[in-house]
C-alpha cells in the first residue's frame, strides 16, 4: 500500500501545474488585482494592523481577494455539491432536499425518565434519538457491581441487560426512527439488545437505522470509556461490520469521533488528522479480516465538533471531506460513490461553554450551530446553556433544539447549497487546512499509524501540550472568554438545574435482582459458555451476543466473560 | 519548607475526562511542585494508599461525572481512618454549588469550579500548607 506521503507529494507536482485562473475574467487578470491589492495595503492599511492567528497557529491576512486563489481551478479543486471531491457537500441539493437531522444528545437516570424524556423530544419535532449511558454501561460493569457505586444513572441511562432497553423504546417504533448510540467498548452488545428489542416489536433488523458509536481508538486517547487492548478491540469492530452488512444492512457501524479528541484539547487540524488515522486502523482491520472496502466503507459515519471560530470549522468540514473522498478513492481503491462521503453528525463544543454567565452559552452554541450547518452537516446537536453545571433540563434541551428550527426555518441558510462557497477567506483556508491535515496525517502514517501513535503516546502528548497552551493563553489573557477573563460580573448562578434523584441507584439495582430472579439461569449460563468458546476462537461474536441479550444475560456478565478472554487495557502513562 | 510540595492528583471513579486534571498537572509542576497522577479510574482506597505511599501534601481529585457526592467522602473518610488528616484533600470538576457545603463538612477542603486558574489553585496550595 502506499504511503501517505507518496500519494500526496505526487498531487503537489499535479497542483504546481494545475490552470491558472479561478472565476477571473479577463478584463481583471490576476496581476491586476495584485497590483490594485499592493496600493490597496500601502495607502489603506496605513496603520499596522495586528496579526491574527487560525486556531491551529497559521497567521490570517487582514484581506483575501481572487489572487490568493489564483492557482485554483473550481472543476477540480472545489468542484459540485454531491460529487466528488464534494467540497461543496455530500448531496447535490443539500437542505434544499432534507434539512440536517436534530439529535439532541439525551438519556438519564432509569429507562423509564429517558423513555418520557424521549417521548417528549419526539413531540417537540426532534428527527432522531440520542442515547446517553451511563459510565457502569459504557465500561461493561452492572449496576450492582461495587465499582459502579455513586455512578449508576448519572451521566446517561443505565442499561444492565435488555429490560431496560425494551423500557427505553417502549411506545416508540424502532423502524420509525434512527437512533444513534454513544458507546464503544460494548457496542456490539448494546446494538444486540436493539435488534432484540425490535425483533419484539416485530420489526427486521433489515429495517433498523441508527449509529453506534463505536470507535475505540479515540477512548484510549480522549474519552476513557474503553475496557479491552487494542487487538481483541479491533476484532469486535471488525465482527460488527461483517454480521451488520448483511443483518442491519442501514447501520452505521461505526461513529469515528474526532468531537471527544477536540474536547480534551485537539485544534481543528489534529481533530480530523487524528480522527482520520482512527479510521485508517479500521478499514485496515477490516480489509484484514478479508472484508471488501465497499462493502463496509459506506457505513462509515462522524462526530465532528463545531467550536467558536465560524468560517474555519466550515473550512475543516469542507477540507475534509476532500480529504476523506481522496483517501477512500485513491488510497483504498473504493469504486461506490458512498464510500467517499464523509457524512457526519456534529455537536457544539461542550468545552467553549462556561459555569460563569451561563445565558452567554446559548450565544456561542448559536453561533456554533450556525457554523456546522454552513459546514454541511448532516446531523446537529447543540449543547445546553447549562451544561457546564449539570445534566440540562427539559427547558435548556428544548432551549437547543429551537436554535436549530431557528437555524433550519427563519435564517435562510438552507435557501442555497454551501452558500460561504466561493468566499475567498473560506476558500483560502479550506486549502490550507486540507495541506495541513494531510501533513499531520502523514506523520502518523510514518510512525505506523494511530495504534502505534497511540503506544507512544504522540498523540496523547499533542492533546495535552495544546490544552495546557490554551489555559496559559487564557489565564495571561492573550485569549478572551467572556464572563471567565474578561467582562466578569459577581454573580450566583439562578437558572434551576437539573436535581438527581439519589433513590436511582437503589432502585436499578432493584430492577436487576428482579429480573435476575424471573430469568432462566442455565439458558443464560449456556449463551455465556458459547460465547466464551467462540471468543477465543474466531466466529464472529455478534450472534452470541444477540444470544446471550435474548436470555437476558447482563451486560456486565458477557462483558466479564470477554475480559477474562482478551485482558484489560492499561492507559499509557504520559505525565 | 525544605522539599517541594507533593501533591497526588487523581480521577477517582469511571469518569474519563482528563483534559483538566492534566492541566493542573503541567501547571502545579510549572509551579515547582512533584506531581504524581494516578491516571483514571482510581478507587478511594487505590487513591489513598498511593497517597501514602508518594507522602503525599495534597490529593486533588477531579471529577465531572456527577458521581462527587459518593466517591469525595469516601476518600476524605479512608484518609481519616488512616489518621491521615494532614493531607490537604481538595476536588475540581463540575461540582453543582450547592453540593459544596456538605463536601466541605465532609472533610473536602476546597472544591474549584469551572474558569478557575492554575496561579488560583497554586496560592491555595501554598496558604494550605503553611
Amino acid at each position: 500500500m502506499l504511503a501517505l506521503k507518496d500519494i500526496w507529494a505526487a498531487e503537489l507536482i499535479i497542483e504546481t501545474n494545475r490552470e491558472v485562473g479561478f472565476e477571473m475574467s479577463n478584463d481583471n487578470s490576476i496581476d491586476q488585482v495584485r497590483q490594485a491589492k499592493r496600493s490597496w495595503i500601502e495607502k489603506a492599511l496605513k496603520r499596522p494592523v495586528e496579526r491574527q492567528f487560525s486556531d491551529w497557529g497559521h497567521p490570517v491576512d487582514a484581506l483575501y481577494t481572487p489572487d490568493d486563489l489564483a492557482d485554483s481551478s473550481y472543476t477540480r479543486d472545489i468542484g459540485f455539491p454531491g460529487q466528488y471531491p464534494f467540497v461543496r457537500g455530500v448531496h447535490p441539493t443539500m437542505y434544499l432536499g432534507r434539512t440536517w437531522t436534530m439529535r439532541q444528545y439525551s438519556g438519564y437516570g432509569t429507562a423509564e425518565e429517558t423513555n418520557k424524556r424521549y417521548r417528549y423530544l419526539l413531540e417537540q419535532g426532534q428527527t432522531g434519538l440520542s442515547v446517553a449511558f451511563d459510565l457502569p454501561t459504557q465500561i461493561g460493569y452492572d449496576s450492582d457491581d461495587p465499582l459502579a457505586e455513586g455512578e449508576v444513572g448519572k451521566v446517561g441511562v443505565a442499561v444492565d441487560s435488555l429490560k431496560d432497553m425494551e423500557v427505553i423504546f417502549e411506545g416508540i417504533s424502532l423502524d420509525k426512527i434512527s437512533t444513534s448510540m454513544t458507546i464503544n467498548a460494548p457496542a456490539g452488545i448494546l446494538l444486540a439488545m436493539y435488534i432484540v428489542v425490535a425483533e419484539k416489536q416485530g420489526i427486521a433488523s433489515e429495517k433498523l437505522r441508527g449509529t453506534i458509536q463505536n470507535d475505540i481508538l479515540k477512548e484510549y486517547t480522549a474519552r476513557g470509556t474503553y475496557i479491552f487492548p487494542p487487538r481483541p478491540s479491533l476484532r469486535l469492530i471488525t465482527d460488527i461490520f461483517e454480521y451488520c452488512s448483511k443483518a442491519v444492512p442501514l447501520w452505521n457501524t461505526i461513529n469515528v469521533g474526532g468531537y471527544h479528541l477536540r474536547e480534551a484539547g485537539c485544534s481543528a487540524v489534529q481533530e480530523i488528522a487524528f480522527s482520520f488515522s482512527n479510521a485508517i486502523a479500521y478499514i485496515d482491520a477490516g480489509l484484514k479480516a478479508g472484508l471488501d472496502i465497499d462493502s463496509f466503507a459506506p457505513r462509515i459515519s462522524w462526530i465532528f465538533n463545531t467550536h467558536n471560530k465560524i468560517f474555519e470549522e466550515v473550512a475543516k468540514y469542507r477540507a475534509a471531506r476532500k480529504v476523506w473522498a481522496e483517501l477512500m478513492r485513491d488510497r483504498y481503491g473504493a469504486k461506490d460513490p458512498k464510500s467517499w462521503m464523509l457524512r457526519f453528525h456534529t455537536q457544539t463544543s461542550g468545552v467553549s461553554l462556561t459555569a460563569q454567565q451561563p445565558e452567554n452559552n446559548l450565544i456561542r452554541v448559536a453561533y456554533q450551530a450556525l457554523a456546522a450547518v454552513l459546514g454541511g452537516a448532516q446531523s446537529l446537536a447543540a449543547c445546553s446553556f447549562d451544561e457546564a453545571h449539570a445534566i440540562p433540563t427539559e427547558k435548556s434541551v428544548r432551549l437547543s433544539l429551537r436554535t436549530q428550527q431557528i437555524l433550519a426555518h427563519e435564517a435562510g441558510v438552507t435557501d442555497t447549497v454551501d452558500p460561504l462557497g466561493g468566499s475567498y477567506y473560506v476558500e483560502v483556508l479550506t486549502r490550507k487546512m486540507e495541506d495541513e491535515i494531510k501533513k499531520l496525517m502523514a506523520q502518523i502514517d510514518d510512525m505506523g499509524g494511530a495504534i502505534a501513535a497511540i503506544e507512544n503516546g504522540f498523540i496523547q502528548k499533542e492533546i495535552e501540550a495544546r490544552a495546557y497552551a490554551i489555559q496559559k493563553e487564557i489565564e495571561g489573557k492573550k485569549r478572551i472568554v467572556v464572563g471567565v477573563n474578561e467582562y466578569k460580573v459577581a454573580e450566583k448562578v439562578d437558572s434551576p438545574l437539573f436535581k438527581f434523584d439519589p433513590e436511582i441507584s437503589r432502585k436499578q439495582i432493584q430492577k436487576l435482582a428482579d429480573m435476575k430472579a424471573s430469568r432462566d439461569g442455565r439458558k443464560v449460563q449456556e449463551a455465556l459458555d458459547a460465547l466464551k468458546r467462540a471468543a477465543k476462537g474466531e466466529e464472529n461474536l455478534m450472534p452470541r451476543f444477540v444470544e446471550a441479550v435474548r436470555e437476558y444475560a447482563t451486560l456486565g456478565e458477557i462483558c466479564n466473560v470477554l475480559r477474562e478472554v482478551f485482558g484489560e487495557y492499561h492507559a499509557v502513562g504520559t505525565l | 519548607m525544605n522539599r517541594r510540595i507533593r501533591v497526588l492528583a487523581a480521577k477517582p471513579g469511571l469518569d474519563g475526562h482528563d483534559r483538566g486534571v492534566k492541566v493542573i498537572c503541567h501547571g502545579l509542576r510549572d509551579a515547582g511542585m512533584e506531581v504524581i497522577y494516578t491516571g483514571l479510574r482510581q478507587t478511594p482506597l487505590q487513591i489513598v494508599t498511593a497517597a501514602l505511599q508518594e507522602d503525599a501534601d495534597i490529593i486533588a481529585l477531579s471529577i465531572l461525572s456527577g458521581a462527587h457526592d459518593y466517591l469525595l467522602p469516601k476518600v476524605a473518610d479512608l484518609l481519616k481512618e488512616r489518621e491521615s488528616e494532614h493531607i490537604v484533600l481538595i476536588a475540581g470538576g463540575i461540582i453543582p454549588e450547592e453540593d459544596i457545603p456538605s463536601l466541605k463538612q465532609k472533610g473536602i477542603r476546597e472544591v474549584f469550579g469551572p474558569g478557575t486558574t492554575i496561579a488560583e489553585i497554586v496560592d491555595y496550595i501554598k496558604s494550605s500548607l503553611s
